[in-house]
């Protein structure tokens, strides 16, 4: 008889011998979300807090979800002892102050924070930036993992938007802000480099692309990565002539800015970047997609590059949901 | 007689086999235009779950089939959107599409699609 002690939170359970993490937490009268017990409908995952979970549990998750521990208590023998958590960890913040400021166009600013701690974080993933007075908003990390402790944000000032009215108008070099611990399942791991690559972006979601793609291409991705930025006019775009550069640098990197109002420019592509992409690349069969900025944008284009043959395990995204709309 | 002893699930190939089927299929259903709407502002990513999990039921799996979840997570498509027959019927032409593609034989095809009908009336609220 193998009997093994699970944690959650601060209650405890013993899983017996044949019997699943969600059995054992059901029977102890734990309700938590689950469904069809079989692995399928994944609404019982949740976190291994010590170290990775048997391999058998992660079954059918995203390599992002496999990385951070998680897994689905109906698929889980446990092996050992577990501590285990349905909510995320509480934000842990590290103070950092403002080295550089300065705009990528009329709307966009790029802030770059020195944080006092190192940060171990991904490529594509976001932190929460808090104020003295508590004010705190969600923003992708814009830069690969070369640095630890410098980390580059671009904030698009928001009519109405009290914290990036605020970063634009009055935060300068030296002031600090709190940084949270990097979140997000919308990152590039290096575990396949030949795999072809689709990025979409509307607006500041080029961001945590522009993060993802460095780190791409200093872990020599071999695959094509192709890059759609999009927004209504050539002035909502920026990083044009970089990216125009890596694309010359990198033969395999392929940068389209595309602009949906009005007719393009030379060297702009005419129409929504996600509707640009998919006509440029009829099969995406294969292929991993990464999609950031505006909800609607990422909500079809998920649809969009399934039906072009994309598989679901392949796809990432981050919808930027503004805490703005409501002008508070 | 030796496939008797075998379980519908098992003769179609048991999980593999939904994966496979619920590729297809859902694509399918995503790019009939009679039906695609219901399903405009669902993360397609949640739907795939409940799409496989459904596929898993109709293959004769394990599964937790509550006949009050289905009513309740399709009402609001038969009040609103006007959720009837000939869309269930399109789903269902999916279904044996799918199979037929997977080059299941016709036997098995005829009792998956009666597992699935036997869903019908959950679905459109009767």
């Amino acid at each position: 008889m193998s009997l093994h002690k699970i944690t959650l939170d601060n209650r405890e359970v013993i899983c017996q011998s044949g019997e699943t993490v969600l059995d054992a937490l059901l029977r102890e009268h734990i309700d938590i979300p689950h469904a069809c017990r079989e692995g399928a409908c994944q609404s019982c995952m949740i976190r291994s807090l010590d170290g990775p979970p048997p391999v058998a549990a992660q079954k059918g998750l995203k390599d992002v979800l496999r990385h951070q521990d998680h897994f689905l208590a109906c698929l889980c023998y446990p092996q050992q002892a577990m501590r285990i958590s349905l909510t995320p960890p509480a934000d842990f913040f590290t103070e950092a102050s403002v080295i550089g400021k300065e705009l990528l166009n009329a709307e966009t600013l790029l802030l770059t924070l020195q944080c006092r701690e190192a940060l171990d974080y991904y490529a594509g993933q976001f932190v929460n930036l808090r104020r003295a007075d508590g004010l705190t908003r969600s923003y992708s990390i814009a830069n690969n993992r070369i640095h630890t402790h410098k980390l580059t944000f671009h904030i698009r000032r928001l009519s109405g938007g009290r914290f990036s009215e605020w970063a634009h108008r009055e935060l300068n070099i030296g002031d600090t802000l709190s940084v949270s611990d990097p979140q997000g399942l919308c990152y590039y791991l290096p575990n396949q480099p030949e795999q072809n690559m689709l990025l979409i972006g509307t607006g500041s979601g080029l961001a945590p692309l522009a993060g993802i793609i460095g780190e791409a291409l200093h872990h020599g991705h071999s695959g094509d990565i192709h890059l759609f930025h999009g927004s209504r006019e050539v002035d909502g775009l920026y990083w044009i002539n970089e990216m125009r550069q890596l694309a010359r640098q990198y033969p395999n990197f392929h940068y389209t800015p595309c602009v949906s109002k009005g007719d393009a420019p030379e060297g702009f592509a005419s129409g929504r970047a996600n509707d640009v992409a998919l006509s440029t690349l009829p099969s995406l069969k294969g292929w991993r997609v990464y999609l950031c900025g505006h909800p609607d944008m990422v909500n079809q284009s998920k649809r969009q590059a399934y039906l072009h043959g994309a598989s679901l395990q392949d796809m990432y995204a981050d919808a930027f949901h503004v805490a703005s709309a409501t002008l508070d | 007689m030796t496939e008797t002893s075998l379980s519908l699930y098992e003769q179609l190939g048991g999980e593999a086999a939904v994966n496979a089927a619920v590729d297809i299929f859902y694509r399918k259903v995503l790019g009939d235009h009679r039906i695609n709407r219901f399903f405009e502002n669902t993360d397609i990513e949640k739907q795939a779950a409940k799409q496989k999990s459904f596929l898993t039921m109709a293959f004769g799996g394990p599964n937790n089939y509550n006949g009050a979840d289905m009513r309740q997570a399709h009402a609001h498509l038969v009040q609103k959107l006007g959720l009837d027959d000939s869309h269930f019927d399109a789903v269902m032409e999916h279904l044996t599409g799918t199979l037929v593609e997977l080059s299941v034989p016709q036997n098995l095809i005829d009792q998956v699609a009666a597992i699935a009908e036997s869903t019908r009336a959950d679905v459109l609220n009767r």
